[in-house]
């Protein structure tokens, strides 16, 4: 195994509690960002660090805070994104429940550096007890003065606030989120204006991942070389992969950004369910275009799965074994994305609706030939025209399946029986 | 009155917490759903008077959230994922399983207001699938057999389902 940054202590008893996390070396790097550096140096060392975005876009987190104004006298809010909801991933779930202060000390430190004095960490409202582990934590921070106000004597001041979503995916989009931190209904915004410019209440936000913000800490503690010196030059740092699906040891693994997708199903994975011939990957949540099994010598990081025709986006590996049929799997993707679309823009709104309706008339044996042109159609006119990007997290999927396995949908258009033996119900 | 004096009472101390008034609105939701265990219109209209925002306002935005149930349901909500990664798992067969050991369909609550049966998306907990929710809890790796013993144990009057036990690390 190599070396872990996140998870180096997620087993370790009693790591939530701020006791253990600072004997593990825990709050050293805040009390070091106080005293030493001003908010500037600080996003400085981000930046030179690569660190990019975990939440599925991969945007450089130091770059990104530099977007912020710098001369405004609006408040400047940081909102911590915890909705972790794409299906096939479930790694901030552990990060917040096992090693919240990690998480918590990472806010912390961000917020200094863009100059925020209040704070939100939104978690999705079915992780009840994450949310009851950050909450004791941040209590924790507080007794011991890391939050609230003249943080260590250093005359900064924070407040960090919890709030729990409603069971939405698209809570997590940032704009979304940031409707349904106000007490709107949370449909997506228009961009531009971004949330660093004209965020929560119309100030300027910085909206950032768990797993993103975890990685503060480390950095600087040991700084952005130190960092650069794992994963690959343009995508640096470790990464947590979510394995789920047909294979033998599912779960979350920290690994060197860039790792190979075959080693890591078949190595850290322990392979596929009662050794059956894989058929097809979803490398980076259910979003992210599917590979077949001869495509998986791909290595993942940013730039060598857009080079194979994906995205890393969430990294959350969905593995599926010959039984598969992928009609079947596209229609329960497809249903997710009608079901969670928040329905302010048609292409989205209609788009989701009429692909899985036509996907559930394949299913029942009613589809006609020309179906498989018209899925693909609607899916390509969704792309690049709705107000938020979940309409091309709905039309993404489709377009890579019906690009690596028309012929499955072809078959079944033409009167075939669905191939493989896993076939789900579907409403 | 719908609401104890007690939640009536959380829900003014989330007036002042946030920059506005409405920022306290999702808090809200969940205060009135912890006490009542569904979010009906009675409800709702009430806690947008004792916030002080509009009753149109708060149901716009309940509507919204698929978390709270928006009518009483049963004393045990089991909510199955069904997504693609516990649909790999077996979540499909589960939930027919369920259905025929319960006798009803999903949406559906039994007769003796025990069970209530939903399926839902994705809860972020795909390395353990199949997996529900059952109050604040999950319930992973799910088995035909772990589903026997969990519904024995509620019908039985077995601790409920919003028991917080620590669980372990699914790693
Ligand atoms: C439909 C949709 C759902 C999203 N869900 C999440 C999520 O659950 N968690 C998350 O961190 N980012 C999610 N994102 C990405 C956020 O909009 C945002 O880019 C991210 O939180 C920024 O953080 P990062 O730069 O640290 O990655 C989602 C985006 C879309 C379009
Ligand atoms: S793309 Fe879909 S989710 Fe996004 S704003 Fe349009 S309808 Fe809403
Ligand atoms: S697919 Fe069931 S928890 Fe993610």
């Amino acid at each position: 195994m190599s070396e872990k940054i996140l998870f180096k202590y997620i087993d370790y008893p009693d790591q939530d509690r701020i006791e253990t996390y600072i004997k593990n070396g825990g709050y050293t790097a805040l009390r070091k960002v106080l005293k030493e550096y001003q908010p500037e140096e600080v996003v400085d060392i981000v930046k030179a660090s690569w660190l990019r975005g975990r939440g599925g876009a991969g945007f450089p987190t130091g770059v990104k805070w530099s977007f912020l104004p710098k001369d405004g006298n609006k408040p400047i809010y940081l909102i911590v994104n915890g909705d972790e909801s794409e299906p096939g991933t479930f790694k901030d779930r552990q990060l917040m429940e096992y090693d919240p202060h990690q998480l918590i000390e990472g806010a912390i430190i961000s917020a200094y550096a863009i100059r925020c004095h209040t704070a939100f960490i939104y978690i999705r409202g079915e992780f009840v007890r994450p949310a009851e582990q950050v909450g004791k934590a941040l209590q924790e921070a507080k007794d011991k003065g890391f939050l609230g106000k003249d943080i260590l004597g250093s005359g900064y001041d924070l407040d960090i606030h919890i709030v729990r979503g409603g069971g939405a995916y698209i809570c997590g989009e940032e704009t979304s989120l940031m409707e349904s931190i106000e007490g709107k209904r949370p449909l997506s915004r228009q961009k531009p204006p971004f949330p660093a410019i004209e965020g929560l209440w119309g100030c300027p936000t910085i909206i950032n991942n768990v797993e993103t913000l975890s990685n503060i800490p480390h950095i600087l503690n040991n700084g952005a070389e130190w960092y650069k010196s794992f994963g690959t030059e343009k995508s640096p740092g470790t990464k947590i992969f979510c394995l789920s699906g047909h294979i033998n040891r599912p779960g979350n693994y920290e690994l060197p950004m860039g790792v190979n997708l075959k080693e890591l199903i078949y190595e850290y994975g322990g392979g596929i369910i009662d050794d059956r011939p894989l058929k097809a990957v979803i490398p980076g949540g259910s979003s992210t275009p599917i590979l077949r099994a001869d495509e998986i010598d791909v290595n993942m990081d940013f730039e060598s799965l857009a080079a194979a025709g994906t995205m890393l986006g969430s990294a959350g590996v969905i593995v599926m074994h010959d039984g598969t049929c992928m009609v079947s799997a596209l229609q329960k993707l497809t249903k997710f994305y009608e079901h969670e679309s928040c329905g302010k823009c048609s292409p989205c709104r209609e788009g989701t609706n009429w692909m899985n309706k036509i996907l559930k008339r394949m299913l029942k044996g009613e589809g006609r030939p020309e179906d498989v042109d018209l899925l693909y159609d609607i899916a390509k006119n969704i792309l690049g025209r709705t107000v938020c990007p979940l309409g091309d997290a709905a039309a993404m999927p489709v377009i890579g399946f019906l690009d690596k396995f028309r012929d499955e949908f072809e078959n079944i258009c033409n009167g075939g029986k669905p191939k493989g033996t896993i076939h789900f119900p579907f409403n | 009155m719908y609401l104890s004096e007690e939640t009536r009472e959380k829900i003014k101390a989330l007036r002042d917490k946030y920059p506005t008034k409405k920022a306290a609105l999702l808090p809200t939701l969940h205060l009135v759903f912890d006490e009542c265990g569904y979010l009906g219109t009675d409800q709702l209209d009430e806690a947008a008077d004792v916030l002080g925002i509009s009753r149109l306002e708060i149901n716009e935005a309940a509507s919204f959230y698929t978390l709270f149930p928006k009518h009483k349901v049963g004393k045990y909500l089991l909510q199955v994922c069904d997504n693609i990664s516990c649909s790999l798992r077996g979540a499909d067969n589960l939930v027919g399983y369920i259905k025929e050991k319960l006798g009803i369909e999903v949406g559906d609550t039994t007769p003796d207001g025990l069970f209530t049966l939903w399926t839902v998306e994705c809860l972020g907990s795909c390395g353990t699938g199949p997996v529900m929710q059952v109050g604040d809890r999950y319930y992973e790796k799910l088995t035909r057999e772990k589903v026997d013993k969990l519904l024995d144990k509620w019908k039985n009057g077995g601790e409920d389902g919003s028991s917080k036990e620590p669980k372990q690390s699914d790693r």
